[in-house]
């Protein structure tokens, strides 16, 4: 079985819009919305949700204050500052690491699970699909990401796919080591601006620093066509692919409003050249 | 007066409302941080002067010491310690420095070393104090960066804040000291689903807020009708023109372009202050 992850350093440069429209594409293959902080997938896949789970991200301190005798230990131990002086632990800052708990002498704090999110098994137009929900102000998006991989493996080993393709989330962090570990091509969507250029530099550095393969597509190339070439060079001498380069094209929002992908709506050159995109890349991803 | 620019959706301009509205009032501070693609000092050029280390601290291990009986990898929450028959192995990214392992270790064998994760760099520009970060390539923790940055954020100057995307941790950690947020968005659907997400953790944390349509023109009208709705102000709108995209491409700011731009952007920020003075 063989994994993408479409990736980009910089947001809203068109991951999930040229994710969505690989689905029209890609043969027997499972999708996974791995950008569980602000997902957009199942907006155009339409997912009908089969299997829901609870998530439960980090643990977090509860504070018994019938046992509690303020000597405020925990407090002044806690390096998350997420105990406050009248100590009442504070949700947003707790990381679970449980210290307060081992740390109060009269056994006042238990680590408790907390409900983080949820993550889904789905059927949908293009096959099964693997994604998720954080709560608000929840932490814990890579271990969400974890659970999120792991879920669209197993279905592709039960519905017998040879492929897993993932929707990633923007940046460099946690989320995004998570989603790139192990998977056999990342592909980074860039744009010709300075800060996708900036920012394209750095998740190809985390891409290198994983030893995984990348390629890279140049979306709305015609922005800007000195920064193009200068993106075309870079990765020449860093003997990166280029695999696509589309224009500016208002379709994918037009599609996007109409709850499509760009394929599905148009017959169009800009849907010729993602195929053509997806074709530069088949070769690695055979199963 | 802090104001966070924040967006849940990523690329929809956080950048170009945070420094554009830095530019227009000329003085404060800006803090740029969204330390894993900082973007900000493409538009504001700062000469930066000044470079300061971000360390964290993780266990280190004497194995004159230790006996090997396990307790620290079995406290460490993280999995970030393992112990094998004659062996303590650290998995440095893993770590939180929460401090558990030292104090749990009964042979006192665990020290802590300082291990560099980042760095914060200062300089100024057409009179802005301007801070940013950089987490260093193959790190998962954002939040160290962020932390050291925020220690520069002065109590006396304006100070906007450019947050990074998502909803989770990162922007939290940015957003949570702002006097107001500015939330980011375009007029689709991803963006209009993003939106309701970060009105969530703005409404979540009890900051007051105001919604800037980006690219204004290229959807529909959902997003408007949902503010009006929910009665959230919309502060600006920018429409989706070529010469925007163009100028964004070669980072130059569009109050650097236009006065009518820089008004627009001062009438904003007069606004945000008459909002948080309420």
């Amino acid at each position: 079985m063989k994994q993408l992850t479409v990736i980009s350093g910089k947001g809203g440069t068109g991951k999930t819009s040229i994710t969505a429209a690989f689905a029209s594409i890609a043969e027997n293959a499972v999708f996974a919305d791995c950008d569980v902080d602000a997902a957009d997938l199942h907006l155009i896949f339409k997912p009908d949700i089969k299997e829901t789970m609870i998530f439960h991200g980090l643990k977090i301190a509860s504070i018994d204050k019938e046992k509690c005798t303020d000597c405020k230990k925990c407090y002044n131990n806690c390096r998350f500052d997420a105990i406050d002086e009248d100590i009442n632990s504070i949700k947003e800052s707790c990381e679970g690491c449980g210290l307060c708990e081992y740390i109060c002498p009269v056994d006042a704090i238990q680590m408790t699970d907390r409900e983080s999110g949820f993550s889904y098994i789905s059927d949908t137009r293009f096959g099964p699909m693997a994604h998720a929900m954080l709560k608000t102000a929840e932490e814990a998006s890579g271990k969400l990401v974890t659970v999120v991989r792991n879920n669209a493996k197993a279905l592709a080993e039960k519905k017998k796919k040879d492929l897993i393709v993932i929707d990633g989330p923007p940046g460099i962090g946690c989320p995004v080591i998570s989603s790139i570990s192990g998977v056999n091509l990342v592909l980074i969507v860039t744009e010709p601006t300075l800060s996708a250029i900036h920012d394209l530099e750095r998740v190809l550095g985390v891409a290198q620093h994983f030893k995984i393969p990348a390629v890279v597509c140049i979306n709305k190339y015609d922005v800007n066509l000195d920064n193009t070439e200068k993106i075309e060079y870079y990765c020449k001498s860093n003997d990166i692919d280029v695999v696509g380069k589309l224009p500016y094209d208002n379709v994918i929002t037009e599609a996007m409003i109409h709850e499509k992908n760009v394929i599905e709506y148009s017959k169009g050159d800009f849907s010729d050249m993602i195929i053509e995109m997806w074709n530069n890349m088949r070769g690695i991803l055979k199963p | 007066m802090k104001i966070a620019v924040a967006s849940g959706k990523g690329g929809t301009g956080k950048t170009t409302v945070a420094t554009n509205l830095s530019l227009s009032i000329g003085r404060g501070q800006f803090i740029d941080c969204d330390v894993e693609e900082p973007n900000a000092n493409i538009f504001l050029k700062s000469n930066i002067n000044e470079h300061e280390d971000v360390e964290v601290e993780i266990p280190d291990i004497d194995k004159d010491k230790c006996n090997y009986c396990g307790k620290c990898s079995e406290f460490c929450a993280y999995n970030a310690l393992a112990v094998v028959p004659s062996n303590v192995l650290v998995f440095p990214e893993l770590c939180h420095s929460c401090g558990g392992c030292k104090l749990v270790c009964p042979k006192n064998a665990i020290k802590w070393k300082k291990k560099k994760v980042g760095i914060i760099e200062h300089g100024f520009a057409n009179g802005i104090d301007f801070y940013h970060g950089l987490m260093n390539i193959g790190e998962i923790q954002a939040i160290p960066v962020i932390k050291a940055l925020k220690k520069k954020v002065s109590k006396y100057k304006d100070v906007i804040l450019d947050a990074p995307p998502g909803t989770s941790c990162p922007v939290i950690e940015t957003i949570n000291v702002s006097d107001y947020c500015i939330l980011v968005t375009e007029p689709t659907p991803f963006g209009l689903h993003d939106l309701k997400l970060a009105v969530d953790v703005v409404r979540h944390l009890d900051i007051p807020f105001g919604v800037v349509i980006n690219r204004d023109g290229i959807g529909n009208k959902k997003v408007e009708d949902y503010c009006q709705n929910e009665k959230i102000h919309i502060l600006l709108k920018i429409p989706d023109r070529k010469k925007i995209a163009h100028l964004y491409s070669k980072g130059i700011a569009l109050v650097s372009e236009s006065h009518e731009w820089n008004e627009m952007f001062s009438l904003v920020f007069n606004r945000l202050r008459e909002e948080v003075k309420k």
